[in-house]
C-alpha cells in the first residue's frame, strides 16, 4: 500500500532550518515505513507560499485554489509531521494560522510527529507546552517523541543526539502509520443526512 | 426568471469621503432603493435582518410593509429571516400580515444568522443553530396550513388550540425559500418540503456553490417534488458597473478594499476571479451572469448585492438604471432562451400558487 505523509513547514528563510528538520523527519518516517514494506509518498506544504492565502482566509472564510489543495492534502494523509520555529514561546501565528483554517474535525485520530526550531535550545519545552496541546485540542494521535532542533544540534556529528532522536520519532510515526486502516475523509454532500432523521427529535 | 436585488442593511463609512450615514438616512435610502428597483423593472427586493449595529435591518416586516404601500408589482422578500432567533408563531403572523396587506406580494429565505451574540440576546444558543432552524420551521410550516395546532418542541412554550392569525391570503402561505453559505443540512431541508434553497453565492468560490445547489436537486428528486433539474433554485450576485470597465475598477476599488465583509483581504482582481463579484461593463455582468448556469444548472430567481460597502445612494441608483435597463433584459431573454420548457421559468408566486391550490381544489 502506498502511504501519504504530509510534511506541514513554516521555516521563514529561505533555506530554511525548520524545512531542514521537517525533511529529515520525513526521511526517517519514510525508511522506517518501507520497513514495513509500505510504499511512502511524502507531499510538503511550505506555509511561507500560503502566508497571503492564509490571511485571506481568515477574512472570507474561505481557501484560495492553493490553500485548499495544501488542506486537500494534510486531509487525505495517512501521517503528518509538523514543523515551526519558535516565535515570542510558542509556534509562529503563521503555522498556527493553517490549524486555524481547517475544519473541525480534519485531524482528528490522525497520526502527527512534531518538531520545531530555534536559536537555541532554552527554547525546547515549545514542543511539550505549546504545540501538544494544540494537536491534542485537533484530536491527533502525537507520537511520544517531538523532535527539537537547536541551531547547534546541526552541527553536532551524526552519532548526536539530534540523528538519533529525528529516527526515533520517524519510527514511533511509521508505526501508527502501519497499523493505520487508510480511510479517507467523508463528504458531506455526497451523504447528507436524510431529513427525517433531522427531524426526528422534534 | 426574476431577477432582483437582496441588501442587508449595513450602516458604513464611505471610504472615498469619510462620511457614514446616519441610521435615518440609510433606512431612507433602503426605501429609496426598493422603489427605484420596481420603477427600472427588477422583479423582487429583499432586506436582511440583524439585530446589531452596524445594521439597520432590524424589524424588516415594518420596511417591507412601507415599501410595499409605495410599490405595485416588485415581491417583497428576504435574505433572510432569522428562523433561529425569531419566534415561529411571530414570523407566521408577521408574514401573513404582510401578504394581505401587499396582495399576495410576498415570499421569504429563512438563514441562521452568523451573529454569535445574537443567539445569546434572544434566549437561545448558537450551537443550536441547525436544529433550531429544523424545529422552528417545522412549526412554522404547519402554522401556516393548519387552522388549529398543537405543538411541543425542544425549544418555545407548548401550543394548544392555537390558531395564528391573520390566516395566509386566500389560505396559500407564501413561498419560502431556505439560504444557507455551507450548511448541508439546510439544502436537506429545503429539499425536504419542496422549498426553493438559494445560495448566497457571494462570498464563496463557485465549486463550493455547485456542491450545494447539486446536493439540493438531487434530494429535491429523491423527495418527490419533481425532477432534480426542476428545483427552484435562487443565486446571489454582486456587481459594480461603469460603461468603461477601468472605470467601474478605479471607482469601486475602495470600497472593496475596505468593504465589511472581505476588505483588508485578497485584492480586487483575486475576489473576482474566485467569486461571483464582477467589476465592469454591463456587457461583462451579463456575460459572468449567464456563465453561473453552467454549474447550477436552469435556475429561477437571480438577486443582486447593490448597495453595500458604503456606496453613496446616488451611485447605487445609477448601478440600478444600468442593471434595470441593461443587463436585466439582455439577461431574460438569453435565459429563457436557454431554458429546457419543462424547467420552470420563475419561483411560485402567489398566484401561481392560488391557482394550484383552486385546481386541486377542484379535482376533489
Amino acid at each position: 500500500m502506498t502511504r501519504t505523509i504530509a510534511v506541514v513547514t513554516a521555516g521563514l528563510s529561505q533555506p530554511s532550518s525548520t524545512r531542514l528538520l521537517a525533511d529529515r523527519l520525513a526521511e526517517a518516517t519514510d525508511r522506517a515505513l518501507r520497513l514495513y514494506g509500505e510504499k511512502v509518498r511524502v507531499e510538503v506544504v511550505e506555509l511561507r507560499d500560503l502566508a497571503h492565502d492564509l490571511t485571506n482566509n481568515l477574512l472570507t472564510g474561505f481557501p484560495s485554489e492553493s490553500l485548499a489543495g495544501a488542506i486537500d492534502t494534510v486531509a487525505r494523509a495517512d501521517g503528518l509531521i509538523a514543523v515551526t520555529p519558535v516565535f515570542s514561546a510558542s509556534y509562529s501565528g503563521l503555522f498556527k494560522s493553517f490549524f486555524d483554517v481547517l475544519e473541525d474535525g480534519t485531524l482528528a485520530g490522525r497520526p502527527v510527529l512534531i518538531g520545531a526550531t530555534a536559536g537555541t535550545a532554552r527554547h525546547s519545552l515549545v514542543l511539550e507546552f505549546a504545540m501538544r496541546p494544540l494537536f491534542a485540542y485537533l484530536r491527533s494521535v502525537v507520537v511520544p517523541t517531538g523532535v527539537f532542533a537547536a541551531s547547534e544540534d546541526f552541527g553536532s556529528n551524526a552519532s548526536g543526539s539530534l540523528a538519533e532522536r529525528v529516527d526515533r520519532a520517524g519510527r514511533e510515526l511509521a508505526d501508527l502509520v502501519a497499523g493505520r486502516s487508510s480511510s479517507g475523509p467523508t463528504d458531506p454532500f455526497d451523504n447528507p443526512t436524510p431529513f427525517e432523521e433531522l427531524l426526528s427529535s422534534h | 426568471m426574476q431577477f432582483g436585488i437582496f441588501t442587508v442593511g449595513d450602516v458604513t463609512t464611505d471610504p472615498t469621503t469619510g462620511r457614514t450615514p446616519t441610521e435615518h438616512e440609510r433606512i431612507k435610502a433602503t426605501v429609496e432603493i426598493a422603489k427605484k428597483a420596481e420603477e427600472v423593472g427588477l422583479d423582487v427586493f429583499a432586506t436582511g435582518e440583524h439585530h446589531n449595529p452596524p445594521f439597520i435591518a432590524s424589524a424588516p416586516t415594518t420596511t417591507l410593509a412601507y415599501i410595499g404601500a409605495q410599490t405595485e408589482r416588485i415581491i417583497l422578500s428576504t435574505s433572510t429571516t432569522l428562523i433561529t432567533t425569531t419566534d415561529p408563531v411571530l414570523i407566521a403572523e408577521d408574514y401573513a400580515k404582510l401578504q394581505h396587506l401587499t396582495d399576495g406580494r410576498v415570499d421569504l429565505m429563512m438563514g441562521r444568522g452568523n451573529t454569535g451574540p445574537v443567539y445569546p440576546w434572544f434566549g437561545k444558543d448558537i450551537r443550536d443553530g441547525i436544529p433550531l432552524a429544523i424545529e422552528n420551521y417545522h412549526l412554522l410550516h404547519r402554522l401556516w396550513r393548519e387552522d388549529v395546532v398543537d405543538w411541543e418542541g425542544k425549544y418555545r412554550t407548548p401550543l394548544q388550540g392555537f390558531t395564528s392569525t391573520p390566516r395566509p391570503l386566500h389560505g396559500v402561505p407564501p413561498f419560502v425559500w431556505h439560504g444557507s453559505i455551507r450548511s448541508p443540512e439546510i439544502a436537506e431541508q429545503a429539499a425536504y418540503y419542496g422549498d426553493g434553497f438559494f445560495a448566497n453565492h457571494i462570498f464563496w468560490p463557485a465549486s463550493h456553490t455547485a456542491k450545494m445547489v447539486g446536493l439540493y436537486r438531487r434530494r429535491f428528486e429523491h423527495y418527490g417534488h419533481g425532477s432534480a433539474d426542476q428545483a427552484i433554485v435562487g443565486l446571489g450576485g454582486q456587481v459594480f458597473m461603469r460603461r468603461n470597465s477601468q472605470d467601474a475598477v478605479r471607482e469601486f476599488r475602495p470600497y472593496f478594499d475596505n468593504a465589511p465583509v472581505y476588505g483588508h483581504g485578497p485584492s480586487l482582481e483575486e475576489f473576482t476571479s474566485q467569486t461571483p463579484l464582477t467589476v465592469g461593463s454591463p456587457q461583462e455582468v451579463i456575460e459572468r451572469t449567464l456563465g453561473f448556469r453552467e454549474y447550477v444548472g436552469d435556475y429561477q430567481r437571480q438577486l443582486f448585492l447593490m448597495d453595500h460597502a458604503g456606496l453613496h445612494l446616488k451611485t447605487v441608483l445609477e448601478q440600478l438604471d444600468l442593471l434595470g435597463e441593461e443587463v436585466v433584459p439582455a439577461l431574460r431573454k438569453e435565459f429563457e432562451a436557454l431554458r429546457p420548457a419543462h424547467v420552470p421559468d420563475a419561483p411560485p408566486t402567489h398566484p401561481s400558487l392560488a391557482a394550484a391550490a383552486q385546481a386541486e381544489e377542484a379535482t376533489r
